[in-house]
């Protein structure tokens, strides 16, 4: 036999060069040094939060008794709510009705559907806003009280957050096996029956990680919420925006710590339900 | 016969693009028959199948289920259960919840349903794999469970579309019998769908042979064997040498034919054969020898042995026969020495009954 192959030399042993293993550093390095610095320094006791100088929750605690922050917390958990039912809704709506009909024009639909995901945010911040002005409802939003005054910043966030869904559904429901609806009504079962009690299970996976990214998407925006919120309504994105102006502050950096976990577990939670069933053998 | 219980007029079934799957088919499937629809892929089959049980409209014709044309009737309200080629199991739902889902949709009451639940899965001897997910459980499993689901409905006529195809050899000799146990038992009328031939001559009671659409001969199992109607029937319902043959002259049940090779023949048949026509004879039905054969009244000729394939229980033997039709004989492997009892390259002799000789005119 020939000599035997130095380690990192097999075809697949990748992990064991040198170079790879820098670029790999590299890469961790400024994609996550950052947030790992944020998420520290939010456990800082300095006030101005550049030097390191001893560990505490204070910060947390001011954040949490701040009242404007606060009440832009509620207002962007608020928007982010209502606007994942609706587009969970809509999206699901939309999938199924690419999924399941042939209609004139459905391939310029289907790209059109999607445009929202590929548009850049600031234009459809702007079109939105110009909509908003135009059609009067930006003045009609202000005169709402809570909740409905966020009602431009909703239609605002289902309009871009509903392809999503609609997408993430539509790829679910293309591994779907039609003789499980044929069977359902061969059983007896209406359409109703077999839309709640077949279908719907199978979209469920989908339609949770789609309710998911809708929420984690609408909770951070800043480009569209900011265009389309009016002078009294901040959401957090904003308002940490406007704070930072001032001055970056450990609170800013706890606040968004905690914003960083919620977003986190929801993606979490999105590519488990995502991930294909896994078939047990027993 | 008894009471017919299928009853197709005329149908016939068009694509868009002007395919016509199946072709203006009529037949009657009596209670409690075992009727299969057998024939090449692509032969219809499917589509008829799928319209008897409505998930699929005739384009003319009618089908009437146990005296009611159904042609208003949707795939929900027929008197007819599917058994799908994917078993389509409900992959989010146990097993029980999978046998009890087509009570619980048509409101049966729940102790009522508990109860069929239980008598349908003791039929196929899955009682003890009721709370498993679908998932867990291997294809042969899989497919009882669908037949439960089938069978609780208590249907009129179940429908079953290629259920052997997605098991391996020796499930499927398992689930052949178990099928024809359980028609005995349920007396439910089955009609199966299959393209194999083996699964359609064990099983079946009844046999509809079907090509490009139209169904081309009705019969029991035997008399699809031994009487073929056409040259497609012969050829595609197990193996046969069609041989060509020149009619002399045809009187009163004697025919007399010239074949290349073979000389003039003289076949008894009634069928009024005129012109070319094609004669069939089965491998088994032909004897091999080493010397002339001395009986009298027989089809004998001389020729070649050209290639033996040997497969343990049988060898099939190709004989060229001199400036004649290469013939298959299948010979009985009777002893464990010396296999066929014949080698390639060998002159030998070959005889059969004139009997046992179709005469085909399609």
């Amino acid at each position: 036999m020939a000599g035997q192959l130095k380690l990192g030399q097999g075809p697949l042993d990748y992990g064991n060069r040198l170079w790879l293993k820098l670029l790999f550093a590299a890469i961790i390095f400024v994609l996550y040094v950052p947030i790992i610095t944020l998420i520290a320094f939010s456990f800082n006791t300095d006030r101005r939060g550049i030097v390191w100088r001893g560990f505490t929750f204070d910060n947390y605690v001011k954040a949490w008794n701040n009242a404007s922050l606060q009440e832009a917390l509620i207002n962007s958990l608020m928007i982010a709510f209502i606007a994942t039912i609706i587009a969970t809704i809509l999206g699901a709506l939309t999938a199924l009705l690419l999924w399941r009909f042939r209609f004139p024009g459905k391939g310029a639909y289907e790209g059109f559907m999607a445009l929202p995901i590929v548009i850049p945010e600031i234009c459809m911040g702007v079109s939105l806003l110009l909509f908003f002005i135009n059609t009067g409802m930006m003045d009609l939003s202000v005169k709402l009280i809570w909740p409905f005054n966020l009602l431009n910043i909703i239609i605002a966030h289902v309009a871009f957050c509903f392809p999503f869904v609609a997408v993430v559904v539509r790829s679910r429901l293309v591994g779907f096996n039609r003789q499980l609806e044929e069977a359902s009504k061969d059983l007896g079962a209406s359409e109703w029956q077999t839309f709640w009690s077949i279908i719907v299970p199978f979209m469920m996976p989908g339609l949770i990680a789609g309710a998911l990214l809708a929420f984690t998407l609408s909770l951070d925006d800043f480009v569209i919420t900011f265009f389309t919120s009016g002078p009294e309504t901040v959401t957090f994105p904003v308002k940490v925006y406007s704070l930072v102006r001032r001055g970056v502050s450990p609170e800013i950096n706890a606040a968004s710590t905690v914003l960083i976990v919620v977003t986190v577990i929801a993606t979490i939670l999105a590519m488990k339900l995502q991930a294909p069933a896994k078939t047990e053998k027993s | 016969m008894s009471e017919t219980i299928v009853s197709i007029r005329n149908v016939t079934k068009s694509f868009p693009g002007g395919v016509k799957a199946v072709d203006n088919v009529s037949f009657d499937i009596a209670q409690n028959e075992f009727f299969a629809l057998l024939g090449p892929s692509g032969c219809g089959k499917t589509t008829l199948l799928r319209m008897i049980s409505g998930l699929e409209t005739p384009t003319a014709g009618q089908i009437v289920i146990g005296g009611e044309d159904m042609a208003l009737t949707p795939p929900n309200k027929r008197p007819t259960n599917m058994v799908f080629q994917s078993y389509a199991v409900f992959p989010h739902m146990t097993v029980a919840d999978n046998v009890a889902y087509g009570l619980k949709v048509t409101g049966v009451p729940r102790d009522e349903t508990k109860r069929r639940v239980a008598e349908a899965l003791e039929m196929v001897k899955l009682t003890a794999l009721a709370d498993r997910k679908p998932d867990q459980m291997s294809g042969g499993q899989r497919q009882r469970v669908a037949l439960a689901r089938a069978l609780v409905k208590r249907p009129k006529v179940l429908l079953l579309d290629e259920p052997l195809s997605a098991l391996d050899a020796k499930l499927r000799d398992e689930m052949r019998l178990e099928l024809t146990r359980l028609q005995e038992n349920v007396g439910i009328t089955f009609i199966i769908v299959t393209h194999d031939q083996d699964e359609a001559l064990s099983m079946a009671s009844r046999i509809a042979v079907m090509d490009r659409g139209a169904v081309r001969q009705i019969a029991t199992p035997s008399e699809l064997y031994e009487h073929p109607s056409s040259r497609f029937v012969a050829d595609f319902i197990g193996k046969v040498n069609l041989i060509e043959a020149q009619v002399i002259s045809n009187t009163a049940g004697a025919l007399v034919c010239e074949v290349k090779g073979l000389g003039r023949l003289e076949l008894p048949t009634a069928s009024p054969a005129a012109g070319t026509i094609a004669i069939a004879v089965r491998p088994e039905k032909l004897k091999i020898g080493t010397s002339e054969p001395l009986a009298a009244n027989v089809i004998k000729t001389r020729g070649k042995v050209r290639d033996v394939a040997y497969y343990g229980d049988t060898s099939h033997v190709v004989v060229a026969v001199d400036n004649g039709p290469d013939l298959s004989v299948n010979v009985q492997n009777e002893s464990r020495l010396g296999g066929a009892g014949v080698e390639r390259g060998q002159e030998v002799w070959l005889h059969w009954s004139p009997n046992d000789t179709l005469v085909l005119t399609e």
